[in-house]
């Protein structure tokens, strides 16, 4: 009898649940994405280069602090240390760095039951093999994020780091201390139209993402300063 | 109220150095996590204790032999042990390596009693350990007879080599005089407690009226107080589980790995918890039993102080499955072909006191669905290859990250849940360690790459750590140059100079033109990128 009920409620269960809900992303972010989050279902394609793996880690933090799950597929070469100042809960990002011929296995298994996947294709994807994972993550309201695909089909969403200005590194002095960049957002879910916005990734002092204050501080800080007197 | 059954329990103090193959006459210690686990008789006389740090016990005592704690190789040595003392009775349960326990009522009779029963068990036990290795090993067998299994491993652990037994019905009286710190560590909080109260002996606990007990220190004071009284453990709670419990496995091909097997013992593990979590229960002695494909059947009963959960009970498995692999490798009557079938049997079950789940209960959801989908992807790609990380005292950013395979206990040695905010040594100084924001990729290994100075000339470190030209071009792997917009260093590092595996590196910040950020190194002569900021 339950069984049944429970097949009746699966039945009657609105379509459209996994849309309406949105994968909460960091809060810098918010004002970039239409909804102030990623819909759950989508793929979302972060350029490699400039800041992808950043930009990734930075989206897994909301999600494993929040009680939810994330996984890291593909990529053998990331810095733990920089995803937990990040704000990353490590004790929920779970890392698979090889899997090897069967990625597509291992990614179909594990949209089951996480909330985020950041996956780096270990070969050339299909588009055949693209398209039947994304519509697993559509069905299953997981959001899945590829970094560095070569062949990923059309995804939902892109995302990129552009523009990046490093804060506190000069001609053989000082150190790396906060990074200022553009994240761009384009793609059919954000009408048609590339969106925008600066934010620190990381921000200098507390290794997270934070939003520009609008009075950006000077890029150079004077090293002695005249006073009167 | 009647006295808990009669039982025997049967320890090798200091087990694991003897399992390790240490003679008692060499200085040696166990250490796990740094702290001395386990000694022998002549690093004892020598000061050393357990408790303190290895380097504590190797200044006690400098030509000190210091063995790594392996859980693994205590059971693998202990079983050979527990299959000699059944041929004397069949209820042999294993309290954990090093120990043993037996209900004596039918043995005792055969035997003639229990004194003869006790010097029989010790005379088979330390001919099993010495038969093995050579003789001189460890402490010899303690043996302790009396009421229920606290006061008989309590009669154990103070016996003089020939064995303690105490009369049937006079256990509460013996345990009255001993201190309240006897209940062991599962008890830690209660008795630290109890001590602050005044009541510093088990008998000041009996003594206690029992409604009393239970209202002021709920089902744990009650059980504690059972255990002082010489009760049996489980009191009036426990009862036979219903059959439903068991979990059972079938392996086909058969299978010999231990790895392959421990990972069906693992899964059966968490079903098993699970059932028994619905039902509301949690048990503490567990049968874990082996079907080969020669029609042999192996058992074993595991008994845990505390609730076995499902962690400890995938350990148990697999430490008894290991145990039965290396004995069938020597013919010592472990299985002799595959095995078929796995089954886990709870065998004594008691409520599930101890649990209280979340009010929204929404954590617990997710974590089961990850958990499947974690286990889902450990059977296709092996239980390495999904890991989580925990953070740990470091200098190197490798270093400080600690990759645990999912199912592994994240606990430290000392209990504490790992990737907890105060994880010990990440408060404390390393000198040296990096500034600023650690690099979102670490290359291993490090990748070459070329660093040139104005004109193409190749920038070097100085043994004094100066560069010997303003870098101005970053190539990594063979390919193109890029232009260097800022950079500083170099920082030299020089790692453990004082033995074989010592490094010495100088390490520069670097920024190319267009906003990446990299971190190259100077090592053995040439450039490598160590790590990058993408």
């Amino acid at each position: 009898m339950p069984a049944t009920l429970a097949r009746a409620a699966e039945r009657s269960r609105p379509v459209s649940m996994a849309e309406t809900r949105m994968l909460e992303v960091p809060a810098p972010l918010a004002p970039l994405l239409p909804g102030g989050g990623i819909r759950k279902g989508a793929t979302v394609a972060v350029e490699p280069g400039l800041g992808g793996v950043s930009l990734a880690l930075a989206l897994a933090a909301p999600v494993t602090t929040g009680g939810g799950w994330a996984a890291v597929v593909g990529l053998s070469s990331l810095g733990l240390l920089a995803a937990a100042e990040l704000g990353v809960d490590l004790r929920r990002l779970a890392l698979v760095p090889g899997p090897g011929r069967q990625w597509p296995a291992v990614v179909a298994a594990l949209v089951d039951g996480f909330d985020l996947l950041v996956l780096r294709p270990p070969v050339t994807v299909r588009p055949a093999e693209g398209r039947r994972l994304a519509a697993r993550v559509r069905e299953r309201g997981a959001v899945l994020l590829v970094v560095d695909a070569p062949g990923w089909p059309e995804p939902d969403l892109r995302m990129s780091v552009e523009a990046a200005e490093w804060e506190g590194l000069g001609a053989g002095h000082g150190f790396l201390m906060g990074r200022r960049v553009d994240v761009v957002a384009s793609g059919r879910r954000v009408g048609g139209r590339d969106r925008r916005l600066s934010v620190w990734l990381p921000a200098p002092g507390s290794g997270r993402m934070e939003e520009v204050a609008a009075e950006t501080p000077a890029t150079t800080v004077p090293f002695l300063e005249r006073v009167s007197g | 109220m009647t006295g808990g059954t009669r039982m025997l329990v049967a320890m090798w103090p200091d087990w694991p150095v003897a399992a390790a193959g240490v003679a008692s006459d060499v200085p040696a210690v166990v250490v796990a996590s740094n702290r001395v686990v386990a000694v022998t008789a002549a690093a004892r006389a020598e000061g050393v204790v357990t408790g303190i740090r290895r380097r504590e016990a190797q200044g006690r005592c400098p030509r000190l032999e210091v063995v790594a704690a392996d859980p693994g190789r205590d059971a693998r040595e202990w079983e050979p042990v527990v299959a000699e003392v059944e041929r004397l009775t069949t209820s042999v349960e294993v309290l954990g390596p090093g120990s043993l326990a037996l209900v004596t009522r039918g043995p005792s009779r055969y035997f003639g009693g229990d004194v003869a029963l006790a010097r029989k068990v010790g005379e088979v036990v330390e001919g099993a350990v010495g038969g093995g290795r050579a003789s001189g090993v460890g402490e010899g067998c303690r043996v302790g007879v009396a009421d229920g299994r606290f006061a008989a491993r309590l009669a154990a652990r103070l016996a003089a080599p020939g064995g303690l037994v105490i009369l049937p019905g006079e256990s509460a009286n013996w345990l009255a005089p001993h201190p309240i710190r006897s209940l062991g560590a599962d008890f830690a909080d209660l008795t630290d407690l109890l001590v602050r109260l005044g009541l510093t002996t088990l008998g000041d606990l009996a003594a206690l009226p029992a409604p009393s007990v239970l209202e002021r220190f709920g089902v744990e004071g009650v059980r504690a107080q059972h255990l002082a009284l010489g009760l049996e453990e489980q009191g009036l709670e426990g009862r036979d589980p219903p059959p439903e419990l068991t979990c059972t496995a079938i392996m086909d091909p058969p299978e010999t790995r231990l790895e392959a097997a421990a990972f069906v013992a693992k899964s059966l593990a968490d079903d098993m918890h699970a059932r028994l979590a619905a039902a509301g229960l949690a048990t503490t002695t567990v049968a874990i039993e082996v079907e080969t494909e020669h029609g042999e059947s192996l058992i074993r009963h595991w008994r845990h102080d505390g609730d076995l959960n499902a962690v400890a009970l995938a350990e148990r498995a697999r430490w008894q499955l290991d145990g039965w692999l290396a004995g069938s490798g020597s013919g010592q009557g472990g299985p002799t072909g595959g095995m078929t079938l796995l089954r886990l049997t709870p065998l004594e079950v008691r409520p599930d006191a101890g649990r209280q789940l979340g009010f929204w209960g929404g954590t617990a959801d997710s974590d089961v669905r990850a958990a499947r989908a974690m286990a889902r992807v450990q059977g296709l790609l092996g239980p390495e290859a999904v890991t989580t990380a925990v953070l740990q005292g470091g200098r190197g950013w490798a270093e400080q990250v600690r990759l645990i395979p999912w199912g592994d206990s994240r606990q430290e040695p000392d209990g504490r849940p790992a990737g907890a905010r105060e994880v010990p040594g990440r408060g404390a100084p390393w000198p040296g360690r990096w500034p600023g924001p650690a690099p979102f990729v670490v290359y291993q290994p490090s990748r070459p790459a070329d660093l040139c100075g104005s004109g193409g000339v190749p920038v070097e470190v100085s043994g004094r750590g100066l560069l010997s030209a303003a870098p101005v071009a970053l190539a990594v792997d063979g390919g193109h140059s890029q232009d260097i917009v800022s950079w500083a260093g170099p920082w030299p590092l020089e790692e453990r100079w004082w033995e074989a595996g010592g490094r010495r590196r100088a390490r520069l910040q670097v920024v190319v033109s267009g906003g990446a950020a990299h971190v190259v190194c100077r090592e053995r002569g040439g450039w490598w990128l160590e790590a990058s900021y993408e």
